[in-house]
């Protein structure tokens, strides 16, 4: 059967033999360039993906002009964008509001880093996965805060200001939920917390408070991606676009571009803690069951999984209406933080006892 | 009780929630649902509201006869000036005279096609139809006479 290690391991002797001391930089290279076009297939694929389930779900076609079916509209849209002018303010920090997509960018590409794509298709498997992904995944704030402050707009700074307390305060809530898993599986590797899933998924193993601990943690990852209903940051009707007010062209495109890929990383780590990752939907004792889901590629189950989740973010954005502000806070601090240390007291009740499947 | 409500609001939240959501699930199973005309190409089987309101009209039956007396409440009831009732003086087999309506002037480009005008008609004279390729290249095309020549009211109309 085709598996990607024997093929990893194939590429990396021939480069051995080929280049000898380069041939990490040689891979180094490599990785980059696919994490690169990786990046640039899911902001096509996710772009269209959201406008197509939009229009179903409000009764529309969506569009359907551009190619077949209008695969093709998120092309053209992204050729618009490349050919636009990239403006700067006369009176922006000129310094600043250049770094500030590529730095969104950059948090979301370090993010990639430790995701288990399929079985052994992993980056960098770092025995503290989940703290690094937490952690670096509140420096896109920095982004965010540096492109509203930069772009000398009351708009943009507003949203940047709305976008820090969000984020700030929806990532206790997701690292509570996360946590959970955490002491479930007793580890804080990626791998190895796949790894504790064979036999069934967390979320199916866990009772009812994992089950909560995974509502929570959907809710707190729209926020803290900035999106509808939580997209406050960048609330049309109020702020005109938040904190790319100002930005316009290819960096307007990166901000977008990372919007998107942030999606796919919370799905993907969603996935991954939750529903077992790459592994198979496995049911004990049910042998022939487990054998037919064993034969479905590995990487299919992922991705399957994570595009569930991304549907899932998608259908509650086009179905509730934005929350105001202090609304928004009052979600966090009065209702999901409370549940959420409950839950992780209530996970952890169980972890010690022993009474997961 | 603190708690109690608590809960009580928590559990209210999510299931309202779930409402909207199983609404918008539902949508985006059911293809069928989708109401997008996909206009240019669908021209000939174009499945319109029945209540869209194209332009005014007025009807005639085979007698070439219409129900419009003259009365000018659709003028009257007009909010831009779009019709303009000219009346004439007929005379009856008795020998009476009365009004009856000589032009009725429509503008359609003034049009808002906000119904008030039918809704104001005591004799159903008027009517909205569902065209609605109005484009023209001339506007004067678009002031429009509403009788028929040589038309006259419907018999035991009032």
């Amino acid at each position: 059967m085709f598996s990607f290690q024997q093929w990893a391991a194939q590429i990396h002797s021939f480069l051995l033999e080929k280049t000898g001391t380069y041939t990490l930089l040689i891979e180094c290279i490599i990785i980059g360039i696919l994490a690169i076009s990786l990046f640039a297939i899911l902001g096509l694929v996710l772009v269209l993906m959201e406008r197509k389930v939009a229009a179903h779900i409000q009764i529309r076609m969506g569009p359907n002009r551009v190619g077949p079916a209008g695969m093709l509209q998120t092309v053209a849209d992204t050729l618009k964008l490349l050919m636009k002018e990239g403006l700067v303010p006369r009176l922006a920090d000129k310094f600043l509001f250049n770094l500030a997509p590529f730095l969104v960018m950059m948090v979301a590409m370090m993010l990639l880093a430790p995701i288990a794509f399929a079985r052994g298709v992993q980056i960098w498997d770092i025995n503290i996965g989940v703290l690094y992904i937490t952690a670096v995944s509140s420096v896109s704030v920095i982004g965010v805060m540096m492109a509203g402050w930069s772009s000398n707009n009351k708009f943009a700074m507003l949203g940047a200001m709305r976008s820090g307390a969000q984020i700030v305060s929806y990532e206790l809530s997701a690292g509570f939920s996360i946590l959970c898993i955490v002491v479930l599986s007793g580890s804080l590797q990626i791998s190895d917390i796949i790894a504790s899933q064979e036999s069934g998924w967390w979320l199916f193993r866990g009772h009812i408070p994992v089950l909560i601990a995974f509502v929570i943690y959907i809710i707190a990852v729209t926020a803290e991606t900035n999106r509808a209903p939580f997209d406050l940051a960048e609330a049309e009707s109020e702020l005109t676009a938040g904190f790319h007010t100002e930005y316009s062209g290819m960096r307007f495109a990166l901000f977008f571009l990372a919007e998107y890929i942030n999606i796919f990383i919370v799905c993907a780590l969603g996935a991954t803690l939750f529903l077992g990752g790459w592994m198979p939907l496995h049911i004990a004792h049910w042998d022939g069951f487990n054998h037919l889901m064993d034969w479905i590629p590995s990487s299919v189950w992922f991705m399957g999984k994570t595009f569930f989740l991304i549907f899932l973010i998608m259908w509650f954005r086009w179905t509730f209406p934005r929350l105001r502000v202090d609304q928004l806070l009052n979600l966090e601090w009065k209702y999901l933080l409370p549940i959420g240390l409950l839950n992780l007291l209530l996970v952890t009740w169980i972890a010690i006892k022993g009474w997961h499947f | 009780m603190f708690i109690k409500e608590y809960i009580k609001e928590v559990y209210q939240g999510v299931s309202s929630l779930l409402k909207g959501m199983k609404k918008t699930g539902y949508y985006f199973f059911h293809p069928s649902e989708i109401i997008t005309q996909q206009y240019p190409d669908n021209r000939h089987e174009l499945k319109l509201p029945e209540r869209f309101r194209g332009e005014v009209v007025m009807a005639h039956d085979d007698n070439n006869e219409h129900a419009c007396t003259g009365c000018t409440a659709c003028e009257l009831a007009c909010p831009n000036g779009t019709i303009k009732i000219i009346t004439k003086m007929d005379l009856t087999p008795e020998g009476k005279k009365k009004k009856a309506l000589d032009t009725f002037i429509y503008h359609l480009e003034l049009c808002t096609m906000c119904n008030l005008c039918i809704e104001a008609c005591p004799t159903n004279a008027i009517q909205m139809a569902q065209t609605f390729e109005h484009s023209v290249y001339d506007r004067n095309k678009l002031t429009k006479k509403l009788n028929q020549p040589n038309s006259k009211i419907r018999e035991g109309v009032e």
